[in-house]
């Protein structure tokens, strides 16, 4: 395998999904190609980053909004009796 | 936040949110506005990634919790609490960008693009190992302000596909059947996606020393 080729299985490869020889083949190109484990590296960690990180706080006085519309919907939804 | 009766005294363990959503079931406010506390950042986050617009997520958030007190009672918690709001917030989500874009058909899809392809993707440039880890950089500001930045550069069609697929978790098929694209696609605008993030994050986060320099 070439580095050219790398595109085509990197998802899978990322994911955990791919194919067993072509993992193979992409895990024995990868042990004489640093460029190839540093982007692998970098996609895992560029994920990860995003996937821990929630950024947003929430803007000020929609907190108190937002449960306001929720306590009324709730009184809306729910029968008297199970309150 | 801490709510006395339902999170827990100091001592006690958080009650896990299977135990509020039946709680909540049961009819009781405070288990369902504790769950609320918990999952309001993640769902507000997850609608202003999509939607690029702070009144829009606003009213996304607001809505997709609206709509899980209305449909509480059919939650058959075959998902967590957090993904199935999730889930009712990306739909809230799409519905809005369709009416942006004046569609009222499932398919974000526009008629006249051509599918993408592989070989059309650029391949990485700037090449060099983060200085720090994720977990040393989640905590910083400026990490947030670069990861926000960098995906607001995307185009719309990569974004939603790897907020979806990465950030979401969703399969390759829930996210192709969410934004009615082929399978096929949903991976290549994946591989883009995630190709362009890592390198503009990379050249900032890179450490220039170990930058393997050329084009790979």
């Amino acid at each position: 395998m070439k580095c050219e080729e790398m595109l085509a299985v990197l998802n899978e490869y990322v994911d955990g999904t791919v194919d067993p020889t072509l993992c193979e083949e992409f895990e024995k190109h990868m042990e004489g190609c640093n460029p190839c484990q540093v982007v692998v590296d970098n996609i895992r960690k560029t994920i990860t980053l995003y996937k821990a990180g929630e950024t947003y706080e929430l803007p000020i006085g929609f907190r108190d909004r937002l449960h306001n519309a929720l306590r009324e919907k709730w009184k809306q939804n729910q029968p008297p009796a199970t309150k | 936040m801490k709510s006395a009766s339902i999170e827990g005294e100091t001592e006690s363990p958080v009650i896990p949110d299977a135990q509020l959503v039946a709680l909540a079931k049961a009819g009781g406010l405070s288990a369902f506005e504790a769950l609320v506390h918990r999952h309001e950042r993640a769902a507000y986050s997850l609608a202003r990634r999509m939607l690029q617009n702070e009144q829009d997520a606003e009213d996304v958030t607001q809505q997709a919790f609206l709509s899980a007190v209305e449909h509480l009672a059919g939650f058959r918690e075959t998902a967590s609490f957090k993904t199935w709001l999730l889930r009712i917030a990306t739909h809230a989500a799409l519905k809005v960008i369709r009416k942006r874009k004046g569609l009222d058909t499932v398919s974000l899809e526009e008629a006249t693009e051509e599918s993408e392809h592989v070989d059309s993707i650029p391949h990485p440039e700037y090449i060099a190992d983060w200085r720090q880890s994720p977990e040393q950089l989640v905590e910083r500001n400026e990490t947030r302000r670069l990861l926000d930045e960098a995906l607001a550069l995307l185009d719309e069609k990569h974004r939603l596909v790897f907020l979806l697929r990465d950030v979401e978790g969703m399969s390759v098929k829930e996210t192709a059947d969410a934004l009615g694209l082929g399978e096929s696609n949903v991976k290549v605008r994946l591989l883009r996606a995630r190709l362009q993030l890592r390198e503009h994050l990379t050249r900032t986060l890179g450490d220039p020393q170990t930058r393997i320099g050329r084009g790979h």
